[in-house]
């Protein structure tokens, strides 16, 4: 996935993982903001608001990300007992993670995918001459095009007015827009090639 | 009609205009053929040649050189009453402007081309129902097209374009004129029709559109520059495409 990985979050201090999974340390903090919650209840949270892609979040990782924010001091959980069944956990906001969703609410930080590293990469494959700039971009064209078509099935899939088709519509629209700046590149180094 | 031979094909097909310095080559030696059932979309920048294509393939225009065939019969060398009636019962027109007639409501607009083709008025009639109903807009059968939204309009004029069950169905930017959500519509009524195997070409600017065909074709300059086929499993799951996976 070239077109997403190179620029992600530079600045951001937090010590283990990658986008996703601040992003949703964070997303759990919020929704511990007004209340203390079961692990469950936060990740049937998750999941209304992701529709068919709720699929990404595998069942444990909800609980992962709980464990890490409260080793973080983010959050504090407490063990209530269910009688014969294994005591369940409910998690609570501390101050710091109060402070944290604040911040976070706030950052107008954007996750752009980046045209830099592929533009970079058609300029090197010239220079280079292993490799056709128009050859790579037809192959990125049609990655693109078979991710718009399973997006666009997605999102013909939900029902008006559904959260999730919400975010269909923006993984469809930000697909079509790389894939405008890809003609832009295609029309470029075809002339070049020309030349 | 033979059922053996591919829905459409076009071979060494060329259309010039003017002459001398004014020559323009609008389509270039295309070679195309379409199976039966399959959704095929042309795409390129305005100008490149798709839609003189298209209009050559559904014997709109005549090419200046090269072969046309519909299911396996010669277009190119049809003389125009035959063509005519080749347009009007083996092919379905759907155009960026709708081109639907004002005078007429959207029950009629239907009724139409089952009418010129012969059909007595009460079979037209009701092809006309089950086709507004199939696009979802039998409330609105009696309403004259300037009391339509632009996607209702487009939506009728797909119904039309079905009301001879066509051979194939042709579309010249079917969402050119439409703003997003009416363009959802009438992709979700491509999908079906594609889905209930209806062969489609789709010549247009929209990407959307373009990925839910079969097979997607580049025109540059009135020639065929690329050709992707649409039909295989994606690398990127949607998950890594929301950002949900890095």
């Amino acid at each position: 996935m070239p077109l997403q990985n190179a620029s992600r979050n530079q600045s951001q201090p937090e010590p283990s993982s990658g986008y996703q999974l601040r992003v949703v340390q964070e997303v759990l903090l919020a929704l511990l903001v007004r209340e203390p919650s079961y692990g469950y209840q936060l990740q049937a949270q998750l999941q209304l608001a992701l529709g068919p892609l709720a699929a990404a979040l595998n069942g444990g990782h909800v609980y992962v990300t709980l464990n890490r924010l409260e080793k973080a001091g983010l959050v504090v959980s407490t063990r209530v007992p269910q009688g014969d069944r294994p005591d369940r956990k409910v998690y609570e906001l501390t101050t710091a993670g109060d402070e944290r969703v604040r911040e976070w609410l706030a950052d107008t930080g954007w996750p752009k995918p980046a045209p830099a590293e592929f533009h970079l990469k058609l300029v090197a494959a010239a220079a280079a001459g292993i490799a056709d700039a128009v050859g790579i971009i037809d192959a990125q064209r049609h990655a693109l095009l078979l991710g718009l078509r399973d997006a666009q099935r997605a999102a013909l899939g939900e029902p008006d007015g559904s959260i999730a088709g919400l975010l269909l519509e923006g993984v469809v629209l930000r697909l079509q827009a790389d894939l405008r700046w890809l003609e832009s590149c295609a029309r470029y180094w075809n002339a070049k090639r020309g030349s | 009609m033979d059922r053996d031979q591919p829905a459409l094909s076009a071979s060494g097909v060329d259309k010039v205009y003017g002459k001398g310095d004014a020559l323009v080559h609008a389509v270039d030696q295309v070679e195309l053929e379409v199976a039966r059932g399959e959704a095929v979309a042309i795409v390129g920048p305005s100008g490149c040649g798709k839609s003189t294509l298209l209009y050559l393939l559904g014997g709109l225009e005549r090419p200046s050189a090269g072969t046309l065939t519909l299911a396996g019969q010669r277009l190119d060398r049809m003389p125009e009453s035959g063509l005519a009636r080749l347009r009007r019962h083996s092919l379905g027109f759907v155009f960026q402007a709708f081109h639907l007639v004002d005078e007429l409501t959207a029950q009629e607009n239907v009724e139409l081309p089952a009418l010129l083709a012969g059909a007595s008025p009460r079979r037209a009639r009701k092809r006309a129902q089950e086709l507004l109903e199939q696009v979802g807009l039998s409330d609105r059968a009696g309403h004259l097209p300037s009391a339509l939204s632009g996607g209702q309009r487009q939506r009728v004029a797909i119904a039309r374009a079905l009301a001879n069950e066509p051979l194939v169905v042709l579309a010249d930017e079917p969402t050119g004129n439409l703003d997003s959500a009416a363009t959802t519509d009438v992709l979700r009524l491509f999908d079906q029709l594609h889905e209930n195997g209806q062969t489609l070409v789709i010549v247009t600017h929209d990407t959307r559109i373009a990925a839910t065909a079969d097979r997607l074709i580049t025109m540059r300059d009135g020639a065929f520059v690329d050709e992707t086929s649409l039909t295989g499993g994606s690398s990127r799951t949607l998950a890594a495409m929301t950002g949900l996976q890095g």
